[in-house]
């Protein structure tokens, strides 16, 4: 857990992803097409993916990829993401961490 | 002798054994004389108890016409009376055994219809849509799979004719002067509406995610605008925009801004399911089929599409 919220506060932008998951990928073309670039973290890359996946999920998240943190805070899933760029507040969140 | 083989024919497969029983017949005739080939003395007796017996077995119709023939002939020529008997009661068993043959081929494939009827209905109820079927038996899927596609086709069918009565209204009303309030709780209706149909979508995504993606219950106009499951929202705005006048510019603006971020949604979205494609036939290429993994994303793939339709219909809320 701990582990989580340092990787979260690393970057203003942060997107727990797995290299197999489309969603994720997804997500992270959107922010790039916004001008963001995140921090990926590859969780199945990591040697401690279980418990990563398994704090994800108790912070919040239905599914523990794509889980994308902005600012240190948990903004939520694939679900959240778009339906905050749809109602046009996804981008004045990002707006301090663009490029 | 012969009456005895005439009796004993019928039970017997007649096809094969007729041309045997014929010369049976003829080689046990010759027999009874000993050798000796007096047909006059045999014929008459034979001929008697053959016409009582294919009177019996053939309800009379055959036997009758025979008589006239033989009685008019007897003397002249017994041999071919016998004969043309003899072929008469042959024809009249081929007949008679044809006729039961298709009369069984009548009942088996009676009770074959019967079974297929009960079975389509079972399966409609259980839910084997036969446009599916091919791929479903191809992916090995059970019958319970294909169930709730069955009755999300059905309740799409319902859906479709509530939307139409809705449009309607809607279009009645538009005609008319509406109060914003009635308005508005219309335009509600319609979303809801539009929710069910995204709900529905996820349980059958959910249970077929080929069938839904491909968008099979889709009239084949649809298809060809087909999505990932559905048409791209910002195309439906494209084509709603000019029909949105008089919009203020504030709306105009958020308008705009819904297209723009629906736009780009909808190219990420692209992207991942192209990455979702590669990754896929990579797995089949090396040999192994992840199914379980992007089913579950595919479901999301279609929750979104509902999150963006849902957007666009909030514009329409704010026109």
């Amino acid at each position: 857990m701990d582990k989580v919220m340092r990787m979260s506060s690393e970057k203003g932008v942060v997107i727990f992803s797995k290299s197999s998951c489309c969603l994720s990928y997804a997500v992270q073309v959107l922010f790039q097409d916004l001008g963001v670039s995140p921090k990926i973290h590859e969780i199945d890359k990591d040697p401690e993916c279980r418990e990563i996946e398994k704090a994800l999920m108790r912070l919040g998240c239905s599914k523990p990829v794509p889980a994308v943190f902005i600012g240190g805070k948990l903004v939520g899933s694939t679900n959240e993401v778009m339906s905050m760029h749809l109602s046009s507040s996804l981008v004045p969140l990002v707006k301090p961490y663009l490029c | 002798m012969n009456t005895t083989s005439t009796h004993f024919v019928p039970q017997r497969r007649f096809e094969t054994y007729e041309p045997l029983n014929q010369i049976g017949m003829w080689e046990e005739s010759f027999k009874n004389n000993g050798g000796l080939y007096t047909p006059g003395s045999i014929i008459i007796p034979t001929n008697e108890k053959t016409d009582s017996l294919s009177e019996d077995t053939s309800h009379g119709a055959e036997g009758t016409p025979h008589k006239f023939d033989q009685e008019a002939s007897t003397s002249r020529h017994p041999d071919k009376i016998q004969r043309r008997l003899a072929q008469n009661r042959e024809a009249a068993r081929k007949s008679r055994l044809r006729k039961k043959a298709y009369v069984q081929q009548l009942e088996t494939s009676r009770l074959k219809l019967i079974h297929l009827e009960q079975e389509l209905d079972r399966a409609r109820q259980q839910g084997f849509y036969v446009g599916n079927g091919v791929e479903s038996s191809a992916l090995g899927f059970s019958d319970n799979m294909s169930s709730g596609i069955v009755a999300f086709e059905m309740e799409y069918g319902h859906w479709v004719e509530e939307q139409n009565r809705q449009i309607c209204e809607l279009r009645t009303v538009l005609h008319g002067h509406v109060s914003d309030i009635e308005l508005r709780s219309l335009v509600e209706n319609a979303m809801k509406h539009y929710f069910q149909l995204f709900r529905m979508k996820s349980t059958a995504a959910k249970i077929d995610v080929f069938y839904v993606m491909s968008g099979m219950w889709k009239t084949s106009a649809e298809r060809f605008f087909l999505w990932i499951g559905g048409f791209r929202p910002s195309e439906l705005l494209k084509v709603l925009l000019p029909h949105f006048d008089p919009l203020t510019d504030q709306q105009l603006l958020d308008v705009c801004n819904l297209k723009q971020s629906c736009q780009q949604a909808e190219d990420a979205l692209s992207q991942g399911m192209e990455k979702l494609q590669h990754t896929l036939a990579e797995s089949v290429a090396a040999g192994r089929l992840g199914e379980g993994s992007y089913t579950p994303q595919m479901t999301c793939a279609m929750e979104r599409l509902e999150a963006l339709v849902s957007f666009v219909n909030q514009v329409r809320k704010k026109a």
